[in-house]
């Protein structure tokens, strides 16, 4: 199988901004210039586009055809879409690049959630006959898996907090983050719940963002990178839409995932991987943080989310994009041999999705 | 590196203006349910699926994948959605085929479908936003005067639309899927149907419609362990231009035309007109037809009426269009790509019945979406090269 | 520098939803106040009842009778509730196994407060006073307080079929125009037109749109242009549909502005549908907000040839 590796990464700072609109232009047109200077790449050089995004959160049909507007598309482009996260649209552009059609793939995100009231329009994600008329909202679905995890003995509403502490923290390195700096685990236990068992520290803020990743074939990557991340596994998989016939304190899909990408990279390499030095999660609540590292059988010795994950800025259908590019920079900055990047889509990480990068 | 990949099965809704005897999900699940069983496959032996509809404004559900993962037997599967407007039926078509391609997966369920009647088409494609002017009337009013600049460019004599309505109308008649089903239709009758966007008559236009599409793709040891016929995946294109931009052709768009070429190099094939034995069009509004015609190769620009015209693009002619009746006699936005894709693949497995043309080996399914700007397509034969 | 404009945006729809032969028959109960539930593969109870098995995807056999009193499985409390949600004031949100199923059921609990909330407590159904087949035939679940549920819920009745359900959806947005729409818009406030030259293809673009589309360059270079234009094509708009603005029948063109090099849509007004052409010159008239439509300005058409590239 081909290798394919990312060979850049940008993403917007994440914050409500007045400036932008919901087509992401804005957004994308000062990412994708500093993706193509710190490649050397133009726009004809990308042989497929494929971008994430949701017309939810513009509130009208077809929202994501302005966006090609920062494709510059004349000559015309591959280009494709999904309404998803990103991190799918980086999966398909993957998928195009294994094909032979393409070998260099641009995959982009985007959301400006400021515009929408986001937890109640998420709502809609819910089964339309039996759940969605009672508009149960995305914080509120979140907390009741928070507290099953409580009830449990699963974690504490201290291990939550610990989660929030350390990720701000981490984040005073991010210049994109939203939210940063340094505060003590029993402040934060102080703070008012905003939906009980959860506090506002335990999820993710409303913000505006934007993301793009280029992966490369293998010549191509080596050319364009001095080192490129290379991506070893990508799997995703998703769990049943029922909330109450799923058991939420599992992430089967995760765990399927992730377990594929490590068979797969068994296969490449003809013997078991390596530990996991970096990982990038897309949990915008604390206690699915603890989730994914129970379902990914991730060691005490990984790194989580050194960006500040999700919980420090979550551009909505970028997020997950992020992570990758997150993960990848581990690897093309040195830092990290072997790196994983997560993205989570629908309701109570419904599904799932793990891309592992590597050094060579 | 692309691996060989084919159409095991297909199946498809009845489609109509309103199926209030099922939920999304049962929509979906009777066209899945009639792939897989047409492939001679359970849900079971699926490994990945692929969804595509157009604007979830349609049924007002947010991602309805994730409502949708039991339904198609996705739990604990690979599910992907794609939106590429009205395209998006043949961009799930393509986006399945390259999961086989690409060796991941060995079968791949595509499955594509609107549930229209839930709200109203015209006024989920309708929705001003702030500051902006509402002079387009939903998607007639953005095609009607891209129309009258392909007769004004062309020279067409005015009938020709009608000849398309007339065509597609009575192949519908033939597909016992089609909504609509005008075995009577005349010319006579299309042109003293009411004008809707000047110059295209309400019999010259699609129906609003709820149905789903499905396709299950196989590789290459599924194919030859199939009993029945299948349809070898030979091209897949796609390619993307704004909506707007000075010089932009709305006639003939560049991404349409770079599309078919591309397809035609992939195919092999160097003359369309004697290579393809049946196209099925995305033609939603009748002059459609010679427009993409023109468009896809088929004829030099501005000729594309003159096969219309002499009849070819009939059952029995040259080069018959639309034989299952196309978008003009069923039109679930989100569906109707990989209709025409399914359709094609029909065809060339023998298997498409009253509309059957003789001895089809290789036929083109094509879509498009948006303003003109987002088009997929693929060829499929009855030989793998 | 001005600030964007932005604007609300309300979208609103009724969806008309048919609900198949299972969510029939759980609806039909519901409007009866019976609670159905299906068997899984697996040998679960599943309340609401699955249309297709999480498990093999099978749709499910006989309904069966559940609740309708639960227990409390999880909970969430709801201190300041959004439109739509089933209480007006503070609830919990909860995940209920009803007697008799394996699954849990969300919903909303009316406890008072958060502090009368916990897992494991015993609730019941306090049903819709007027039902019709919805999920929100059940108003909420309240807690038991050991009463006989069956008496107190009020006694299970025949309804009649039920086969679709209506479902309004309510979205409130605030929408921003961009840069370049927003200084065209306040433009046209002070009727003038003011487009935008790309850096790289030299094209003007009114509106313009911030970033050229071919090229996928911010524009910033500004153009005025004059009021007068041609029109390239058009339709004659016959069909009425709902949130309509203008009666048709009327005009809708492409109106290529001189000086721009690319048409935008707008009205034609001032004469007879059938007497504009493909190459009629107009001009605009302006009212208080902007351009109000296009009417001829009684000069000869232009030449094919001076627009037939931009078709």
């Amino acid at each position: 199988m081909t290798g394919v590796a990312v060979v850049g990464f940008a993403q917007t700072p994440c914050r409500v901004r007045e400036d932008v609109t919901t087509s992401g232009v804005e957004m994308l047109v000062p990412i994708f210039a500093e993706v193509f200077r710190a490649t050397g790449l133009t726009k004809a050089d990308i042989g497929f586009w494929c971008s994430g995004s949701s017309d939810y959160l513009a509130g009208r049909a077809f929202s994501f055809v302005q966006a090609v507007d920062a494709i510059g598309a004349v000559p015309p482009a591959m280009e494709s879409h999904v309404e998803m996260d990103a991190a799918w649209a980086l999966y398909e552009a993957w998928v195009k690049i294994l094909t032979g059609e393409a070998e260099i793939a641009l995959a982009y995100g985007f959301g400006k959630s400021s515009g929408a009231q986001l937890r109640r329009v998420l709502a809609l994600q819910l089964d339309p006959y039996l759940v969605a008329p009672l508009w149960p909202d995305s914080v509120s679905i979140a907390a009741l898996q928070a507290r099953l995890g409580l009830d449990a003995g699963r974690w504490t509403e201290k291990d939550m907090a610990t989660v929030a502490a350390r990720s701000q923290t981490a984040a005073q390195s991010n210049p994109q983050a939203q939210v940063s700096g340094h505060v003590t685990i029993s402040e934060l236990l102080e703070r008012p719940y905003v939906a009980e068992p959860l506090r506002a520290h335990d999820c993710a803020p409303v913000g505006d963002g934007a993301a793009v990743v280029i992966i490369a074939a293998a010549d191509r990557a080596r050319e364009l990178c001095a080192r490129p991340a290379w991506i070893t596994g990508f799997e995703h998989r998703i769990d049943s839409g029922a909330l109450g016939a799923r058991d939420l304190l599992a992430v089967p899909s995760a765990t399927a995932a992730g377990l594929a990408c490590a068979a797969r990279a068994a296969g490449a390499h003809g013997h078991r991987p390596d530990g996991i030095d970096v990982a990038e999660l897309h949990a915008p609540f604390t206690h699915q943080e603890l989730l994914l590292r129970a379902a990914l059988r991730l060691g005490d010795g990984v790194d989580v989310n050194p960006s500040g994950g999700a919980l420090c800025g979550n551009p909505m259908f970028a997020a997950g994009l992020a992570r990758i590019g997150m993960a990848a920079r581990a690897v093309m900055s040195g830092r990290a041999g072997r790196t994983l990047g997560h993205a989570t889509s629908g309701p109570a990480l419904q599904q799932n999705l793990v891309c592992v990068m590597e050094a060579q | 590196m692309r691996q060989p990949a084919a159409v095991l099965g297909i199946g498809q809704t009845r489609h109509r203006s309103k199926r209030t005897d099922v939920s999304i999900a049962g929509l979906c699940r009777e066209a899945a349910d009639r792939a897989v069983q047409d492939a001679g496959l359970e849900l079971t032996d699926i490994d990945a699926v692929v969804v595509g509809k157009a604007p979830d404004l349609f049924e007002g559900v947010m991602m309805p994948e994730l409502y949708l993962a039991d339904a198609l037997g996705a739990t604990g599967k690979p599910l992907l959605r794609v939106h590429t407007a009205g395209s998006v039926g043949g961009a799930t078509g393509n986006v399945a085929a390259s999961l086989v391609q690409a060796g991941l997966h060995r079968r791949v369920l595509a499955v594509a479908f609107e549930k229209q009647s839930e709200s109203n088409a015209m006024w989920a494609l309708s929705i001003a936003p702030p500051f902006s002017i509402p002079v387009v009337a939903g998607a007639g009013g953005y095609f009607a005067p891209h129309i009258r600049a392909y007769i004004r460019r062309s020279g067409a004599p005015p009938h020709i639309g009608a000849l398309v309505a007339v065509k597609d109308r009575r192949n519908g008649a033939l597909n016992p899927y089609a909504h609509l089903q005008q075995a009577d239709i005349t010319l006579e009758s299309v042109q003293a149907s009411p004008m809707l966007w000047d110059p295209v008559r309400y019999d010259e236009t699609c129906p609003s419609s709820d149905g789903a599409c499905a396709v299950v793709i196989g590789d290459e040891e599924a194919a030859r362990a199939s009993q029945a016929p299948v349809a070898w995946i030979r091209a897949t294109a796609m390619r993307s231009e704004p909506t707007m931009f000075a010089g932009k052709d709305h006639v003939n768009p560049a991404a349409g035309g770079e599309a078919a070429a591309a397809l035609w190099r992939q195919a092999g094939i160097t003359d369309p007109l004697n290579e393809i034995d049946v196209a099925e069009i995305y033609v939603p509004f009748s002059w459609y037809e010679p427009m993409w015609l023109e468009n896809l190769g088929f004829a030099e620009p501005g000729r594309g009426w003159r096969l219309t015209e002499a009849g070819e693009t009939a059952l029995g002619g040259r080069l018959p269009v639309n034989p299952s009746g196309g978008v003009l006699s069923s039109n679930p936005i989100g569906a109707s790509g990989l209709l025409r894709f399914a359709e094609a693949a029909l065809q060339v497995m023998g298997k498409a019945g009253a509309h059957q043309v003789p001895g089809a080996r290789t036929a083109l399914g094509h879509a498009y979406g948006g303003g003109s700007q987002f088009f997929s397509m693929w060829v499929v034969a009855s030989t793998p090269s | 520098m001005d600030h964007p404009l932005r604007a609300p945006l309300e979208i609103e729809f009724d969806y008309t939803r048919s609900l198949g032969p299972v969510l029939s028959e759980f609806m039909t109960a519901l409007a009866g106040r019976r609670i159905l539930g299906a068997r899984g593969a697996d040998g679960r109870v599943h309340a609401p009842p699955f249309e297709y098995d999480p498990v093999g995807s099978a749709p499910p056999g006989e309904l069966t009778e559940v609740g309708p009193e639960g227990t409390v499985v999880s909970w969430s409390w709801m201190p300041e509730p959004l439109e739509g949600q089933p209480l007006a004031g503070p609830f919990a949100w909860a995940l209920i196994r009803l007697d008799g199923a394996d699954t849990t059921m969300l919903h909303a609990v009316d406890a008072g407060s958060a502090a009368a909330m916990r897992t494991g407590l015993r609730v019941r159904t306090r049903w819709a006073a007027s039902r019709v087949g919805s999920i929100r035939d059940i108003a909420c679940f309240e807690p038991c307080h050991g009463v006989n549920a069956a008496e107190e819920a009020g006694a299970a009745e025949e309804a009649g079929a039920v086969t679709g359900t209506i479902t309004p959806v309510r979205l409130s947005y605030m929408h921003t125009a961009s840069p370049g729409e927003s200084a065209y818009l306040r433009g046209l406030a002070d009727h003038r037109l003011l487009g935008q030259r790309c850096g790289v293809c030299g094209h003007v673009y009114v509106p313009p749109r911030g970033t050229c589309p071919a090229d996928g360059v911010p524009t910033q270079e500004e153009v005025e242009l004059p009021d007068t234009g041609t029109v390239t094509t058009f339709c004659v708009v016959n069909v009425a549909y709902p949130g309509q603005r203008v009666t048709p029948p009327y005009v809708a063109a492409a109106v290529l502005l001189d000086g721009a090099d690319i048409a935008f849509q707008h009205l034609i007004l001032g004469c007879e549908p059938s007497e504009v052409r493909m190459g009629l010159r107009v001009r605009a008239v302006w009212s208080d907000s902007g351009i109000s439509h296009f009417a001829p300005t009684g000069e000869p058409d232009a030449a094919y040839e001076t627009y037939a590239r931009d078709l």
